[in-house]
């Protein structure tokens, strides 16, 4: 791994919320607040965090296919928010997403051949129809499918096998960032480690990049190089996997990963650390976003936002964390 | 000698299919005692839920219960009448579901909904169903309970409607619990809070809970006792350390080895092969032999019998039996 292939700097997502007959916007959801994070050239970038944090929006307008109002996201030198709508359309190419629900991102009416050849044909990869179904009978041997299941439809797979086809339609333009969108979510713990050796074998042969966008942290620590945690539209810390998962540093992060249930018999030890919900992202809390739920919290917190003060190999936006002390 | 609340014996339950009726549930055997936590786990498609909706006599059309035997609180519910089964429901056994929001009616304040199910078990004054109501909300955790009485369903988060479905199934003190991936839907630290809540209310009430789950992280949570289930079969069964910590079975190994969290960056996950078979693939042996690594010539074609391999420990297996055989004979030389 060298220097990033994708560097994200400021971007902001806010949705209007309109009101009344006019339909005037009285107010936005902070979806994406603010965001800033790498991802590794042949590495991943773990983006986590629960529902309504944001972090599918970030992904989504990554790809803009939502429009972010600001920032920036340098792929190849190039900044993809800047781009012309053409020119984005050309870059979508080298980045691809593969979503949670493989049954919702398939055509129910296309042969699968039809689904990945689409992708190719737009992009020109192959020189004709005769090499490109070639192309997609190695794929999918690569995902470990049969080749001639090509000639079926999408009901005919299960879920575990619609979410190989996807990866390897996404693989059919031989993109360099693929953005997994809860893409082993849905599936049952036995296909889901399957599916996540996939991904790292198609990682190092490939050298591809993935930004990993997921609720679930134990399917983080098998993949992800550095992670970013994400609460009420925000990056609260950002670091090194292994060193989160060994001294997170944010007091969210640490009840994260309190909260997620162990299997070793002689460890029972969930007890909910963070209390109550989280707040709308339409108001956000004032001064720190967690404050309302944290366990840690004190006074400073509720008057004053805190930046992201640096931690070992990271970052976390946590007064504890200020270096000019916690009274600030 | 604890007392039995459940009792269930050769559970089949089937659906029309193609080719005939397919079991979903086939010929499924277990017991919960007063006060205990048992755990049904397995992957989508196991049969875990029916079997939960088999017991409260809810198994949704064409599907219906075709052979067993279950014992609730002392009657048997497959020989009730359908307006004695309406009275078991509830206040024999409650049950709670993934998705609150589909159980809850959203064109009604969840407080009167609360309101109903206590006066359909009880005869108790309006006032009286309302400062219960208000007593449950404040139990299990709803803040303000008195203002939320007259919320709306959709003005609820995932969390709190799972609070309120807990609620209701609590109101007229059930003797057991079924709750159906109660924690699903929710987010982790959410999850965690409703875990919490009913681990205490457990403690607190002494009932007993039949908890569904594809999740082992939950099952060490709150289960005394374990049964895991494959194509519609149990596969195994035994005391929760003796399920996570020695599992016999093959199934219930590599479940338990694929499982990410124990996994690290670079080190390759434990995989199961394949997929589960669909019904019209099952054939007259154990079910997992296509997929196991364990597997004998006989496994396809014989039936595997429960076999006691510990305290309250049984396991369904041909390769584990022939393990047995083979120590006993070693301790015989």
């Amino acid at each position: 791994m060298s220097g990033p292939l994708l560097r994200v700097e400021g971007l902001r997502t806010w949705f209007p919320i309109k009101r009344g007959l006019l339909q005037r916007t009285v107010g936005h959801v902070r979806a994406v607040d603010d965001v800033s994070f790498e991802v590794p050239v042949g590495g991943t970038l773990a983006l986590v965090g629960e529902s309504g944090c944001g972090k599918t929006t970030v992904g989504l307008s990554l790809l803009r296919l939502v429009e972010p109002q600001a920032g920036h996201a340098w792929f190849d030198g190039e900044d993809l928010l800047a781009l012309p709508e053409e020119a984005m359309r050309e870059r979508r190419k080298a980045i691809q997403i593969v979503f949670q629900d493989p049954m919702a991102s398939l055509d129910p009416r296309m042969r699968i051949r039809d689904a990945l050849v689409e992708g190719m044909q737009s992009f020109g990869v192959g020189a004709d129809e005769a090499e490109r179904t070639e192309r997609v009978a190695a794929l999918l041997a690569r995902v470990q499918l049969d080749p001639d299941s090509m000639w079926r439809y999408p009901h005919e797979f299960s879920g575990g096998q619609r979410q190989r086809i996807c990866i390897a339609r996404a693989l059919s333009v031989e993109p360099r960032l693929i953005v997994c969108d809860e893409s082993v979510s849905a599936l049952d713990v036995s296909i889901q480690s399957q599916i996540l050796n996939l991904l790292s074998d198609l990682q190092d042969e490939r050298g591809l990049s993935y930004l990993f966008i997921t609720h679930d942290l134990s399917v983080v620590r098998y993949l992800a190089d550095r992670v970013a945690v994400m609460y009420l539209g925000q990056i609260v810390e950002e670091g090194e996997a292994e060193r989160i998962f060994a001294e997170p540093a944010h007091p969210y992060t640490r009840g994260l990963l309190a909260a997620v249930p162990s299997v070793d018999p002689a460890v029972r030890r969930v007890t909910a650390q963070v209390r109550g919900d989280v707040p709308s992202p339409s108001r956000p809390p004032s001064g720190c976003r967690f404050h309302t739920r944290c366990p840690e919290v004190f006074e400073r917190c509720s008057r004053e936002a805190p930046a992201l003060y640096p931690v070992a190999d990271g970052q976390a936006r946590c007064f504890l964390r200020d270096p000019a002390g916690q009274a600030g | 000698m604890s007392e039995r609340v459940l009792t269930v014996e050769g559970l089949a339950t089937a659906f029309p299919g193609p080719a005939g009726p397919v079991r979903v549930v086939d010929d499924v055997s277990f017991h919960v005692d007063r006060g205990e936590v048992l755990a049904l786990v397995g992957e989508s498609g196991c049969g875990k839920s029916m079997t939960a909706f088999s017991l409260l006599r809810l198994v949704p059309r064409p599907g219906r219960i075709v052979a067993g035997r279950i014992e609730l609180a002392g009657r048997d519910v497959l020989a009730l009448p359908v307006t004695e089964m309406r009275a078991v429901r509830g206040r024999e056994a409650a049950m709670i579901f993934q998705e609150p929001m589909t159980s809850l009616n959203p064109v009604q304040t969840v407080g009167v909904q609360v309101v109903e199910a206590i006066r359909l078990h009880e005869r108790i004054g309006a006032d009286a169903a309302r400062r219960r109501t208000v007593e449950l909300f404040e139990r299990v955790g709803i803040p303000d309970p008195g203002a939320r009485f007259d919320a709306w369903p959709h003005q609820l988060s995932g969390g709190m409607k799972q609070r309120v479905m807990i609620a209701m199934a609590l109101c007229s003190r059930p003797k057991l619990l079924v709750a159906d991936e109660p924690t699903t839907a929710l987010d982790v630290t959410i999850q965690a809070q409703i875990l919490d809540l009913l681990r205490e209310i457990q403690r607190e009430t002494g009932m007993s809970i039949l908890l569904i789950t594809h999740d082992l992280g939950i099952v060490n949570e709150l289960a005394d006792r374990v049964a895991v289930m494959y194509a519609a079969r149990f596969v195994e069964e035994g005391s929760r350390t003796a399920i996570l910590g020695a599992a016999r079975h093959p199934y219930s190994q590599g479940l338990l080895r694929s499982i990410p969290a124990r996994a690290r960056r670079g080190v390759r996950l434990a995989e199961i092969g394949g997929t589960v078979p669909p019904p019209e693939d099952w054939g007259p042996g154990c079910r997992f032999a296509g997929r196991c690594e364990r597997v004998l010539d006989h496994c396809a074609a014989e039936r595997p019998g429960a076999l006691r391999v510990g305290e309250g420990h049984q396991v369904c297996c041909h390769a584990v039996a022939r393990d047995l055989a083979a120590a006993t004979r070693e301790a015989a030389r």
